[in-house]
């Protein structure tokens, strides 16, 4: 029994920790924003890169040109082929891993310090003078197109491509990234160097370094790695209106559980209430193990092995999303649940002992993220591209302790939107009244 | 003849990387053993203020009683509900409340319970997971619904799947008599009976001091660690009853097999095609370090053999992959995947996959290509500092399965003294028909 009294009492009790990372913020003679952060105790370097746009700049037509351009930077640069790329990246025992997303291509690379300089040119070979060999662009096509296959027979990627769909109609964000087995089969080697030049461009590059690197030296290669890209880029897309009613949009696929993508509209991140209403999604479902929705659909129902929302603030539309997936002939009460759910949040707010339970684990959690040089440099680089100051390390937690109830109370009312809640099922639903 | 030299100049240059590589200071890694036969494991890492707390026991699914498939992970999810001291969900909900986050993971050898927590709340964590060791305490209700839940995780993971379907009978059929030939989370009809009993017999059998191996991870001392393991896991004593680990062993396996999955979900068919072969063994790890170089020469990525033969010398293949399984109790699997490019069927695709690797046994490996690798490996053991959460587990999963702390640490020297004629003899050895599975996941109605 004692021990247990000592627990609660350390369970009161101030986390007393801060993330202890000290950032430096340069710009380059280059006019790169490169964010740092010196750490000599590993003999090697993390490096993060985010280019803002990403897919989003692809036109219909040219659908999923900036996914089929990232999947071929590393097939081939400069004098050498895709396999020789391969080969001397394995010599050098170095990283490098492209990926693109609605709003960003990210280059996250790792290398020893032994072999830094090497790395470093290998690494601006594939983003100064990617090849996109005719072979190579033939190959990627092809598993790009058994990829979209893929998609098209997965009840995941049908619920989210028509959840997308639904949100975001004509707008760049409402098509899917990788593009449709039409536009992908028609893209041309120019498309693929006309979406490089339109994202990897240094007006919208965001640097992050950690590791065993110094500030002069950090400043001299990355102008090094970057400074031959051209200066700008393609226009970015334009604001997206978010269109959803409330509503279930059923589509048959025949599979014993069905999958549940749902959401309303969301919160900008530069929004006054966005920490109200973080700490707001936190407690209703973003909470893992002791949000409501989990609480609910899997503790006290069974209803499912996992539910969970999250605030998606992308850069031209906001929303808030969730998913589950149950059997069929469950499906309908896990979404009878959520509605509940969703309106009770909204009529009553949160209580004052959630509210205490969401902020220590917030507070306590963040400084736990900052463990690695890996972890803090992709930290520090989506800090730089969401417009963050380098100090909003050690602003946030006093910005999550200052969220109150009637704070909480007055996001509920604006944000949830039961009448503005959708569901899009894939499977079999048994029960479930489709409004298609 | 340039040719030549250029390669010896290459394979120079590497070896000099690698033995700069070599240099790294040994790994922050203390091991002792409390007086009641728990071993405790402390990797330490001090550049940020996290500890991972983890509790290791040596029982999975392969440990399971014959009709219970399923039920060492159902007392997994269960051991989140309550305690004496504790009431259902308390736990997850502590850890929540200190900051933290915390899981469980089950597998054939193994279930594993971890927290990540900052430094200063690691007697807390063992508090709670010491409590939970001995005092467990279920009711019916708990029963019900969680058995929803991983009934509900099945359908997720493998009902809706048909990959995971199709993994699940190559495994079936590749065990004629071992519960590595049971899937872990359990098959559907036997899940749907476990009760309150069956979990409950499964706790007093297995988890137990003697049965468990404590692994901290983070910033903390070995000093610091060992009075509060003794003060928590060092007072409950060993199960002198504890079972030995003997599992139904596989007799020869002296028949080729074929398994062939039709579902109107496949998108994209594959041949799958699994060897029965040597798991990594105490003291004896030397066959298997040849297997996983093996695995790396034929299937590491895009200079790998199979990648060149089937991918860029010829285009039957839009993916192809080798992988093997070292950390395991029991006898393992070597298992080869083919993704066929548009226009080319599934038995074309094998007959490509099987002449590729005739042809690898006549001709051997690229030396220049061996290096490259052995330096990757080398560098891997400095990007893992990186990671101290992931040394821990590396000890967890090696500990539970029949490995000694000395084998984890001579494993990385193990795989560097590989030579070519080490892999080409495990090659020889493992590429056995008569041990092996073959399999096609098809689309439904579609005939080869």
């Amino acid at each position: 029994m004692m021990r247990f009294v000592l627990s609660l009492a350390l369970c009161m009790a101030a986390l007393p920790l801060r993330a202890e990372v000290e950032v430096q913020e340069i710009t380059t003679p280059g006019g790169v924003q490169l964010w740092l952060v010196e750490d000599h105790s590993i003999p090697g370097v993390a490096l993060e890169m985010r280019f803002r746009g990403g897919s989003s700049l692809d036109t219909a037509e040219k659908g999923g040109a900036t996914n089929l351009m990232v999947g071929l930077l590393e097939e081939g640069a400069a004098d050498l082929d895709a396999r020789g790329f391969a080969r001397r990246q394995e010599e050098l025992a170095a990283s490098f891993k492209y990926n693109v997303f609605d709003d960003a291509l990210t280059v996250s690379a790792k290398f020893l310090s032994e072999n830094r300089a090497d790395s470093l040119a290998l690494l601006r070979d594939s983003l100064i003078a990617p090849r996109f060999d005719g072979d190579a662009v033939e190959r990627v096509r092809a598993q790009v197109v058994s990829s979209l296959k893929s998609d098209e027979k997965d009840p995941q990627e049908i619920a989210t491509r028509a959840f997308d769909a639904l949100a975001f109609g004509d707008h760049p964000y409402g098509r899917p990234k990788q593009g449709t087995l039409a536009s992908v089969a028609a893209l041309t080697r120019d498309d693929l160097l006309a979406a490089k030049a339109g994202v990897m461009a240094r007006d919208r590059l965001y640097v992050s370094l950690v590791g065993d690197v110094t500030a002069q030296e950090a400043t001299a290669l990355v102008d090094v790695l970057v400074g031959d890209l051209p200066a700008t880029g393609a226009p970015l897309p334009g604001r997206a209106e978010v269109a959803l009613a409330k509503g279930v949009t059923v589509i048959d696929f025949d599979t014993p559980q069905s999958v549940v993508v749902f959401g309303q509209s969301g919160i900008a991140m530069d929004d006054p209430d966005f920490f109200a209403a973080f700490v707001l999604d936190h407690i209703l479902g973003g909470g893992g193990f002791e949000s409501r929705l989990m609480q609910e659909v899997r503790e006290k129902r069974g209803l499912t092995y996992g539910i969970y929302t999250y605030l998606a603030s992308k850069d031209q539309a906001e929303l808030w999303m969730g998913s589950v997936a149950s059997a069929n002939d469950r499906v309908a009460e896990a979404i009878e649940v959520i509605r509940a759910e969703w309106q009770r949040i909204r009529e009553s707010g949160v209580s004052e002992q959630e509210l205490r339970d969401a902020k220590t684990y917030l507070t306590g959690a963040y400084p736990l993220r900052f463990d690695g040089n890996g972890p803090i440099a992709n930290i520090m680089v989506g800090m730089q591209i969401q417009g963050m100051p380098a100090d909003y390390i050690t602003t946030r937690n006093p910005r999550i302790n200052a969220v109150t109830q009637e704070d909480i109370a007055r996001v509920a009312q604006r944000l949830v939107d039961p009448e503005g809640l959708r569901f899009v099922v894939v499977g079999r639903p048994v029960g479930l009244a489709a409004s298609n | 003849m340039i040719r030549i030299v250029t390669l010896t100049y290459g394979v120079v240059l590497m070896l000099a990387g690698a033995a700069q590589a070599g240099d790294l200071p040994p790994e922050p890694v203390t091991t002792f053993t409390l007086d009641n036969g728990m071993m405790v494991v402390v990797a330490e890492d001090h550049r940020a203020p996290v500890v991972t707390h983890m509790v290791w026991y040596r029982s999975g699914s392969a440990d399971e009683p014959v009709g219970q498939s399923g039920v060492a992970h159902f007392l997994e999810h269960l051991l989140f509900k309550g305690t004496d001291r504790l009431e259902p969900g308390e736990f997850s909900a502590t850890v929540a409340k200190n900051g933290g986050s915390d899981n469980a993971f089950t597998s054939y050898d193994y279930t594993a319970y971890y927290q990540r927590v900052a430094s200063d709340r690691l007697e807390l964590m063992m508090q709670m997971e010491s409590d939970r060791m001995v005092n467990l305490r279920l009711g019916e209700g708990d029963i019900a619904t969680e058995r929803a839940v991983i009934i509900e995780e099945r359908n997720q993971r493998v009902e809706n799947n048909p990959s995971a379907l199709f993994g699940e009978q190559i495994g079936a059929t590749q065990y004629l008599n071992h519960r590595y030939g049971v899937p872990i989370i359990g098959w559907r009809h036997e899940m749907d009976a476990l009760d309150l009993n069956d979990a409950l017999d499964f706790y007093h059998l297995h988890y137990a001091p003697n049965n468990a191996i404590l692994v901290v991870a983070g910033d903390v001392t070995p000093e610091a660690v060992r009075p509060l393991a003794e003060k928590y896991y060092g007072s409950i004593p060993a199960n002198t009853d504890l079972p030995l680990r003997l599992r139904p062993a596989e007799p020869p396996q002296i028949a080729e097999r074929r398994v062939t999955l039709r579902d109107a979900r496949v998108a994209q068919p594959y041949v799958s095609r699994s060897y029965l072969a040597q798991e990594r063994d105490s003291g004896a790890q030397h066959k298997a370090a040849a297997l996983e170089l093996l695995a790396e020469v034929l299937g590491g990525g895009t200079t790998s053999y199979l990648t060149e033969k089937l991918q860029f010398d010829t285009q039957v293949a839009v993916y192809t992959g080798a992988y093997y399984t070292g950390l395991a109790l029991d006898s393992t699997t070597f298992d080869l995947i083919i993704v066929p490019a548009e226009g080319v069927t599934l038995a074309e695709a094998e007959a490509a996959l099987d002449k590729v690797l005739a042809d690898f046994l006549a001709t051997g490996i690229d030396a220049e290509h061996l290096a490259r690798i052995k330096m990757q490996l080398r560098a891997s053991e400095i990007y893992a500092r990186d990671d101290v959460g992931g040394i821990g587990n590396r000890y967890g999963r090696a500990l539970t399965q029949g490995l000694s702390i000395a084998d984890v640490q001579e494993w990385p020297d193990i795989l560097q003294a590989v030579s070519e004629a080490d892999i080409m003899a495990a090659a020889h050895e493992v590429f056995d028909l008569r041990r092996s599975v073959t399999g096609w996941l098809m689309q439904e109605g579609v005939s080869q």
